[in-house]
């Protein structure tokens, strides 16, 4: 009887710090300044005001997705390959950016892309044109890449080298040279990994407007960005609040898709040596 | 040359410094049962790898239908191998386990469809098509294990320790099995296990190998009627080993008692090993055997009794079916015939290589 009231602190604490605050979002998007019930502010994410906002933010959170993607699972194939005995120094490699501040990274990598910043400076000591990346969307992609790719390689890495060598060894056995192995076996083996590394990557990056504001010289406005905008310099809590509750939307829809195609192998009765 | 399907030519493989074969030899001929016997770590698994294409040897060839495949990767190695954990797709239906192989082979959907019923009635599981190997035990995974390595009709079929996490009766029921689906099939068998008494029920040949080297390879009764040296005595089936020497010809003495054998050409008084099995110690009254001795234990194995008598300062282990009390005073008698001198090992890792 005693044990439920354990949960009580969190109870309280869920409440006050998640479930209130979305009340109040919820609250404020769907009224007016006067305190009528509107759709207005919700579907603004459409107007034409604002969607440049929202095509720019998806597109660019779904490069982002696509390049970490492109990065994180071949290099788990090679780390897999290898055999590094050194699983844990793997991991500490890829967690220690991410014990740094985040802010303080994306600023480095600010200076290293702006006009007369480090890659530049590399660039022009080769006899190579200077690149333009700095304030432009490809810079706000490299950031978030370079954020969020962790988050990607850590699961996708899991998953990969969780794949037991014995199937490996079963496709090959039956005749499947490399291709069909990894289409056939080693993908769908580490479609967990991979739908929780998507789910980790394209979410913050769809919300996010540090980067932008950093690496796209407030220039280039995202949903987080905009949302910003309306809170703080117009004070338009309402506008603010509805494109929350909408992006709200979009991350659930997100959360929807990759929940059908969670799949939980369920470990077939195997007899521990 | 065509009788040998598979020869493996002085295999060496080692692993981090540590040599696991050492110049391996061994022909298999076609549709033999052939088990590898030994202990853990004796290098049987990873002759089965080697064979498979899952590990390539340090040194040495493996050579199959006179053709060099050392070097050739597993996918196109005519061999299928059954896996101690059975290795199914768990993404997979049983239907796409075992299709797998048939479907990179790009068989028509017709073939497959008959050649996974086919496959599922020769393993007694019709009707499993659409389930998934999560959802079945350890024994019909095991079968199925079985039906899609076979369905792809290889040449030689490779079994690392199949029945190793089934219970008795399954395990029986499975040995029976494989060698009906041997003599429906049609393919040679080659089987990895450390357990003596599956080497023995299945196996046309049995290579009973020790620490990377082959210590005896014959058929069933030789190895266990005539073993070569000590530890092929002592790892299959119960036995008494006893230090010997040999008299001459014919005649071995134990302990300083003299007993007639069979075995020649061991020389004069060189010391020997000798192996009796406990069935056949013969006990008799007092005074009508060889030797006198005093029963010291006695335990019900079911089959027979398992008895400990002293005697000529050697404890015998007896297999009989009659009772005797602690205590009592017996003689016992082995048959000359039943006496099996061996040479004693020149090394820990004695190899004994010639077929009986």
């Amino acid at each position: 009887m005693k044990r439920k009231y354990i949960a009580l602190p969190y109870l309280i604490w869920m409440t006050a710090f998640i479930v209130l605050p979305l009340v109040f979002v919820a609250y404020y998007a769907f009224t007016t300044k006067a305190g009528g019930f509107t759709l207005s502010n919700v579907f603004a994410i459409f107007d034409s005001l604002h969607i440049k906002a929202t095509i720019l933010s998806l597109g660019l959170s779904l490069s982002c997705t696509v390049l970490c993607l492109l990065v994180a699972f071949p290099l788990a194939l090679v780390l897999r390959r290898i055999h590094l005995n050194h699983k844990g120094l793997i991991i500490i490699i890829l967690i220690l950016p991410m014990w740094m501040n985040s802010i303080l990274r994306i600023l480095a990598l600010q200076m290293i892309l702006s006009k007369n910043g480090i890659l530049n400076m590399i660039l022009e000591w080769l006899h190579l044109a200077p690149a333009e990346i700095i304030n432009t969307p490809a810079a706000i992609i490299l950031g978030m890449v370079y954020d969020y790719l962790p988050y990607m390689i850590l699961p996708i890495y899991n998953s990969v080298m969780d794949i037991d060598q014995d199937l490996i060894d079963a496709s090959s056995d039956l005749g499947a040279r490399f291709g069909y192995r990894l289409r056939h076996v080693i993908l769908p083996l580490s479609k967990p990994g991979i739908i929780s590394g998507i789910t980790m990557v394209f979410i913050p990056c769809l919300t996010s407007f540090v980067i932008p504001d950093i690496l796209g010289g407030g220039k280039i406005q995202l949903l987080g960005n905009v949302i910003e905008q309306e809170f703080i310099t117009s004070m338009n809590w309402n506008l603010g609040a509805g494109l929350s509750f909408a992006l709200l939307i979009f991350v659930i829809i997100g959360l929807i898709f990759t929940q059908k195609h969670e799949t939980k192998y369920k470990e077939s009765r195997v007899w521990q040596n | 040359m065509q009788e040998n399907i598979l020869q493996l030519k002085n295999i060496s493989k080692s692993f981090d410094g540590e040599m696991v074969l050492e110049e391996l030899s061994l022909d298999i001929k076609r549709n033999e049962f052939v088990t590898l016997l030994g202990p853990s770590g004796c290098g049987k698994t990873t002759t089965l790898r080697i064979i498979g294409g899952f590990a390539t040897p340090d040194s040495g060839q493996v050579i199959m239908e006179g053709k060099d495949i050392t070097l050739l990767p597993t996918e196109q190695r005519c061999v299928n191998t059954v896996f101690q954990k059975y290795a199914l797709f768990p993404h997979m239906s049983i239907e796409e386990n075992i299709a797998f192989g048939l479907r990179i082979k790009k068989k028509d959907e017709a073939y497959i469809k008959e050649k996974v019923r086919y496959a599922l009635e020769l393993v007694n599981l019709m009707g499993f098509e659409k389930r998934k190997p999560h959802s079945l035990s350890g024994g019909q995974q095991q079968r199925i294990a079985i039906a899609r390595a076979i369905v792809n009709e290889p040449k030689i079929l490779l079994l690392d320790e199949p029945l190793g996490a089934l219970d008795l009766k399954l395990r029986q029921d499975m040995q029976k099995e494989l060698i009906r689906l041997k003599k429906e099939l049609g393919i040679t068998f080659i089987y990895v296990t450390h357990d003596q008494e599956e080497a023995l029920t299945m196996s046309d040949k049995i290579v009973v190998m020790n620490q990377g080297y082959i210590q005896q390879i014959g058929s069933p009764e030789d190895i266990y009627n005539e073993p070569q040296n000590a530890f092929v005595a002592d790892f299959i089936g119960d036995a008494n080993l006893l230090a010997a020497t040999m008299l001459k010809d014919e005649l071995v003495s134990i302990n300083d008692t003299r007993f007639t054998c069979v075995d020649k050409g061991f020389g004069t008084n060189k010391p020997v090993d000798v192996v009796i099995r406990p069935e056949d110690v013969e006990i008799m009254e007092r005074g009508k055997g060889i030797f006198p001795a005093i029963v010291s234990s006695i335990l019900f194995k079911g089959v027979h009794y398992e008895i400990i008598a002293n005697g000529i300062g050697i404890q015998w282990m007896i297999h009989t079916t009659v009772y005797y009390e602690i205590g009592s005073k017996i003689d016992l008698y082995i048959k000359p015939f039943n006496i099996q001198i061996m040479h004693k090992p020149e090394s820990e890792d004695e190899a004994v290589n010639h077929e009986e």
